[in-house]
């Protein structure tokens, strides 16, 4: 009990006195989560849409795929990514090992199977009569597309919340493509690690606490979007 | 609408925090440790401070080459906050950027012969050699060293605190089953571990009260503490660990030495390699600067150096029989 009491006081000083670099630790855990799902959300909405209207052989298998993307372990992610991205790897000579840009990477072949099954889920769950409808009044793809987007906010928002809840909470992937660099690639999953490693629980349990906190501050505020007109 | 204009508000305001952040970045992660008049000892094979230090200047950065290094190094290094405090120092003198991959000697010297790291700083000496012998590390110097010491629960089920040799301590452990935690993840510590129970000529392996963690020196030394068992450690790291209640069962013993040494990577072999920033790495790490700040860390939080600084020194006169001993 003594620990979270302390956990708690340690929490309120680090904010306090931005100690531990805690802000830059926060801010670049935002950043590189909110990059992967923001490439996510790209990548997710245009497979999504393309799983749910496109009737092709295999459409079957490849959404069993995606599916299963979305559970996929985010340390395998991390070593598949790391092996590729290694020196000794086929992408090596791009030196994105141990850079933000290779969690961004990772983050986002975890994130983007979530949005891409929320999204080919809620648009095939859509009125097939909506898109007669718009062809028949002329809309252009994209137009269309749209506007069914726009009729499906409620479930994609909910996608990107997934998406980024799976991105921010990881640390498997972060701290093996990162490799938890201070002033880096440090973020606060990984900083909880390190802490917890050093035995300082107390900075662990602060770290926690400001993890839970930032993660609910994203939500509530795509939860206001979400539920923004409707009533 | 009005609630978006909140939202994006709180958006807002979370930015300009975060990057009124980002100049005061690693501040407190990064301390320097005050320089102090302290004597230096730790319970390791006393070693007189004979010889002095190799005069080495590391080489700073050139221009147009990369700025970036990779170090692949033991989770002590880093689960002390030696690197913590030396690197600032490194970078500032010589312009390189450090990144540290703190994982087991076995990984990091795997790294090395891959050529995915520029330079190393490991504990192994006996399993440095092959990547010396193949070329692929260069120039091996001695860095620093310190001991392993044996640590158990307060209450010493095996009665270990009776023996001055691992090897008796071990089998003690061994004939009366208690609860041992082991590394079991190729790393320096595991290695010589290992190589202890192989000498008692005892296996552990497959025992109940034997267990392997597979994780880091500060994160096993958390689940022995718990799981009240006796582990070897780095003397560092137990220093430096906090929320411990485990407790010294045995130091002392000359086979428990911990020797520190320093390669960089051959650029010769793999093309992608830093060899000049590796270079400039293993350089400082000898120099006068390095071994000073060495030579007096831990000493103003723990009361006595966590390391003892050996640059010049041959590995004999430290107590190591032969170089890869």
């Amino acid at each position: 009990m003594d620990l979270i009491w302390e956990g708690l006081r340690e929490a309120i000083h680090i904010l306090r006195t931005g100690d531990n670099s805690v802000w830059s630790i926060t801010l670049r855990s935002l950043l590189v989560s909110g990059s992967a799902v923001l490439i996510s959300l790209v990548l997710g909405i245009l497979g999504g849409a393309f799983l749910a209207f496109k009737d092709f052989r295999g459409r079957n298998l490849v959404l069993s795929l995606v599916n299963t993307g979305m559970g996929l372990p985010p340390v395998v992610v991390g070593l598949l990514v790391a092996v590729v991205l290694w020196r000794s790897g086929p992408l090596g000579q791009f030196r994105l090992i141990y850079t933000p840009a290779a969690m961004v990477i990772a983050q986002t072949v975890i994130a983007a199977p979530i949005v891409t099954g929320f999204t080919a889920a809620s648009l095939r769950h859509l009125d097939p009569r909506l898109r007669t409808q718009l062809y028949a009044l002329g809309a252009s793809r994209v137009q269309m597309l749209w506007i069914v987007l726009w009729e499906t906010k409620l479930p994609l928002m909910a996608a990107v919340m997934a998406g980024f809840g799976g991105a921010i909470s990881e640390v498997g992937a972060s701290m093996m493509v990162g490799g938890n660099l201070a002033g880096e690639t440090r973020v606060l999953t990984t900083a909880i690690m390190l802490a917890v490693n050093r035995g300082d629980f107390p900075v662990a349990m602060a770290l926690s606490i400001i993890l839970l906190v930032l993660i609910f501050i994203v939500n509530a505020i795509l939860t206001s979007v979400q539920q923004q007109e409707k009533r | 609408m009005k609630r978006l204009r909140i939202g994006a508000l709180i958006v807002a305001l979370l930015l300009s925090f975060g990057l009124a952040a980002c100049g005061s970045d690693n501040g407190a992660d990064k301390a320097t440790s005050q320089p102090t008049s302290a004597a230096t000892t730790t319970a390791s094979s006393s070693t007189p401070s004979s010889g002095t230090p190799a005069a080495a200047t590391p080489t700073p950065v050139e221009r147009g080459g990369p700025k970036d290094i990779i170090l692949a190094t033991t989770t002590s290094t880093q689960d002390t906050g030696l690197l913590d405090t030396l690197l600032p120092v490194f970078e500032e003198d010589i312009g390189y950027n450090v990144k540290v991959i703190a994982v087991g000697t076995g990984q990091a010297l795997a790294m090395g012969e891959r050529g995915d790291a520029d330079v190393l700083l490991v504990h192994a000496p006996g399993s440095e050699k092959k990547l010396v012998d193949a070329d692929v590390g260069l120039d091996r110097r001695l860095v620093m060293h310190n001991d392993f010491i044996l640590l158990g629960p307060e209450s010493d089920p095996a009665a270990v605190k009776g023996t001055t040799k691992a090897v008796d301590a071990l089998t003690a452990i061994f004939n009366k089953g208690a609860a041992f935690i082991s590394r079991g993840d190729d790393s320096g510590t595991d290695k010589l571990e290992k190589a202890l129970w192989k000498k008692a000529n005892l296996d552990p392996k497959g025992k109940s009260w034997y267990e392997e963690t597979g994780q880091g020196m500060g994160a096993s030394l958390q689940v022995a503490n718990q799981k009240d068992a006796y582990i070897m450690s780095d003397r560092g790291t137990f220093l430096a660990a906090k929320s411990l209640s485990l407790a010294i069962a045995l130091e002392g013993d000359p086979a428990l030495l911990n020797v520190y040494s320093v390669m960089s990577v051959s650029p010769e072999k793999f093309s992608l390699v830093n060899g000049p920033g590796g270079k400039a790495f293993a350089d400082f790490m000898v120099s006068d600067k390095a071994q000073s700040i060495i030579k007096e860390f831990g000493v103003d939080k723990y009361g006595q150096a966590l390391f003892i600084a050996d640059a010049g020194k041959t590995y004999e006169s430290i107590g190591l029989a032969t170089p890869f001993g």
